[in-house]
């Protein structure tokens, strides 16, 4: 009885050890030498010196593709996301002339306004989700600090702009299923 | 000059061209600064091998951002200590909710005098250093039964009170557990229970073994260090008897505590573990170990690696040959030890507060006085009688105290209607 009591401690106090060790480099020598079996030791990542790989579909807050240059917006202010959005953070004004008409622009309507309140946003992507226009994509930007919350986390459009390429950049295989949709699309409107 | 001697040369290097009668008050005053500027130097950096070790088993880093390897992160701790704002809680007792943290470091700087950290490195050579010990050393149980009172709050008081009831519980195997030294060496100074390991010491006899272990479970406790740390338990009392400490007033409790635990780990490295005593190693194998050690560290520059590494070799051509001085083994052994607690907070989880007065009741303090019995038979009787009688009555009693200890296993419970 006086064995299997004090077995217990020491074999808790041999497992903080061997983890101990494990995180040096000769702690490991030491392991291999007697032939324990040992893990990687230290798994921290030290955040802002050594930064997380992460896979290609990580999210975090949306943002607004254009195709070439920035006036050319893939949106054209259907205000379905603003619908959709669970936290409504997304707030549309679609531009008008004088008379109350919507503008066009290359054939579409556009967003005068295109406003996310990233305070708000909870990235469920549910506006890209949406979007019959593969105008709203999630991006994977996360180190977006401020000291303001009401100016700094409230993203216009100049903010949110952000071209296919980088859609392209960042995530190329979802990228890649995007254009070939966007492509059929093109094709079968230009024969009708 | 030796390396042995070194400090002890140094001061008397310095004072030695004073007036006669300026001396012993020149030596009193050294001795004082010395201790004075070393106890909060050696608080600063438990508390960063604290924080490395326990991280380190945790598969973390721990400090790594101020100074190389985080050395200066206790620097950087004191700072913010210090500039906090300072609150005594309305109806306290503003007295002794400021009096309670200093009495509890008063103390525990107090028992470094009679430590003996190397030959000739006592403070004071008391003749009954150990009695001085043991009574200063309680007194921190006033000092946080004080702050928890004078802080008016109900977490407070009942860390108090826990703190009490554990200290005064684990008092008395702690005592009893020092009988033995006693017994054997036949005086209280601590400069001769050192002396008398020349031989062997005490760890390696049955019922120094024995003793040493009661010793340094109860001063654990007595230091309130997890596993045992009812009286600061956060999980449960916030953070106890310190609650209602902020900013400077709650670094000087911790460092009342830490004080406190690295003189627990010394004094029984005095006591059983053969005190400045140690192997007769050359000491180049030291300075050669020390000098890999400058080699390797990565994060030093170039230069201060080079010099190091310059340095170790210069004291392995003019030290090599002597023997690895006595505060170098006595350094090296309590820090060894406070690894040990350190490894024990990093294992074990807190004891409940009935296990933890059963433990010292019902475990300890028997196992105690029995092992007093068996001091008696390894002093009186002649060498082999003696020690298998000690050996048979130490196992004896642990395995009984074991079975007596054990709880009663209950029938599992029959639900007669139910079934």
């Amino acid at each position: 009885m006086l064995m299997i009591i004090g077995s217990g401690v020491l074999k808790g106090l041999g497992v903080t050890l061997k983890t101990f060790l494990e995180t040096y480099p000769w702690g490991r020598a030491m392991l291999r030498v007697l032939g324990i079996a040992k893990t990687d030791g230290l798994v921290t990542i030290q955040y802002p010196d050594e930064k997380q790989e992460h896979s290609e579909r990580f999210r975090y807050f949306p943002f607004l593709v254009y195709d070439g240059t920035p006036d050319n917006l893939r949106c054209v202010a259907c205000r379905i996301c603003e619908q959709e959005c669970p936290p409504q953070c997304i707030h549309i004004v679609v531009a008008k002339d004088e008379q109350g008409r919507p503008l066009k622009a290359n054939g579409r309507t556009l967003p005068k306004q295109f406003d996310i309140d990233i305070s708000i946003c909870m990235s469920c992507r549910i506006c890209v989700d949406v979007c019959p226009f593969d105008a709203i994509e999630m991006d994977n930007q996360y180190e977006l600090s401020g000291y303001d919350r009401a100016g700094e986390m409230y993203f216009t459009k100049e903010k949110l702009l952000k071209s296919a390429d980088y859609f392209k950049s960042i995530k190329p295989t979802e990228a890649a299923v995007v254009d070939q949709r966007l492509a059929a699309k093109k094709k079968k409107e230009t024969p009708g | 000059m030796s390396l042995d001697q070194l400090f002890v040369d140094a001061k008397w290097a310095l004072i030695r061209k004073l007036p006669e009668g300026l001396i012993p008050w020149a030596s009193m005053l050294i001795t004082i600064g010395v201790i004075g500027a070393l106890a909060p130097l050696i608080m600063m950096y438990l508390t960063w091998i604290e924080r490395k070790v326990i991280a380190r088993m945790q598969n973390r880093f721990g400090p790594t951002r101020v100074g190389i390897y985080g050395l200066m992160q206790p620097l950087a701790d004191g700072l913010k200590m210090l500039i906090k704002e300072d609150i005594v809680p309305r109806g306290a007792d503003p007295l002794l909710h400021r009096l309670a943290p200093v009495l509890a470091v008063v103390p525990a700087i107090l028992l470094f005098a009679v430590i003996p950290f190397g030959r000739n490195m006592a403070a004071v050579d008391l003749n009954v250093g150990l009695l001085y010990f043991l009574a200063v050393g309680s007194v921190g149980s006033y000092a946080i039964f004080m702050g928890g009172w004078a802080s008016r709050s109900k977490f407070s008081v009942l860390g108090a009170m826990r703190s009490v009831a554990q200290l005064i519980s684990y008092e008395v195997p702690s005592v009893l557990s020092v009988v033995g030294v006693m017994m054997v060496v036949g005086s209280l100074s601590l400069v001769d229970i050192v002396e008398a390991q020349a031989k062997g010491w005490f760890v390696f006899t049955p019922w120094g073994f024995v003793a040493c272990l009661i010793f340094f479970l109860s001063g654990i406790a007595e230091v309130n260090r997890t596993p045992f740390d009812m009286p600061e338990a956060e999980s449960e009392l916030v953070a106890g008897f310190h609650t209602e400490y902020s900013g400077m007033k709650f670094a000087l409790w911790y460092m009342g505590e830490f004080l406190e635990a690295f003189a627990v780990c010394a004094l029984t490295v005095t006591l059983f573990l053969g005190g400045w005593q140690g192997p007769l190693i050359a000491s180049w194998l030291l300075v050669f170990i020390l000098a890999i050690v400058f080699a390797t560290a990565k994060l030093l520059h170039p230069v201060i690696r080079a010099l190091g590494v310059l340095l170790m070799g210069g004291l392995a051509i003019r030290f090599g040959s002597e023997p690895i001085p006595s505060w170098v083994w006595f350094l090296i052994k309590t820090y060894a030890l406070v690894f040990v607690l350190v490894w024990l907070r990093g294992t074990f989880p807190r004891l409940r507060i009935d296990q933890l007065m059963g433990f010292a009741w019902k475990f300890l303090l028997p196992l105690a006085l029995v092992n007093i019995l068996a001091v008696g038979f390894w002093v009186l009787l002649p060498f082999p009688t003696g020690a298998i009688l000690s050996v048979v009555l130490l196992v004896m009693s642990v395995g009984c105290l074991i079975r007596l200890n054990h709880p009663v296993a209950l029938e599992p419970r029959t639900y007669i209607l139910a079934d």
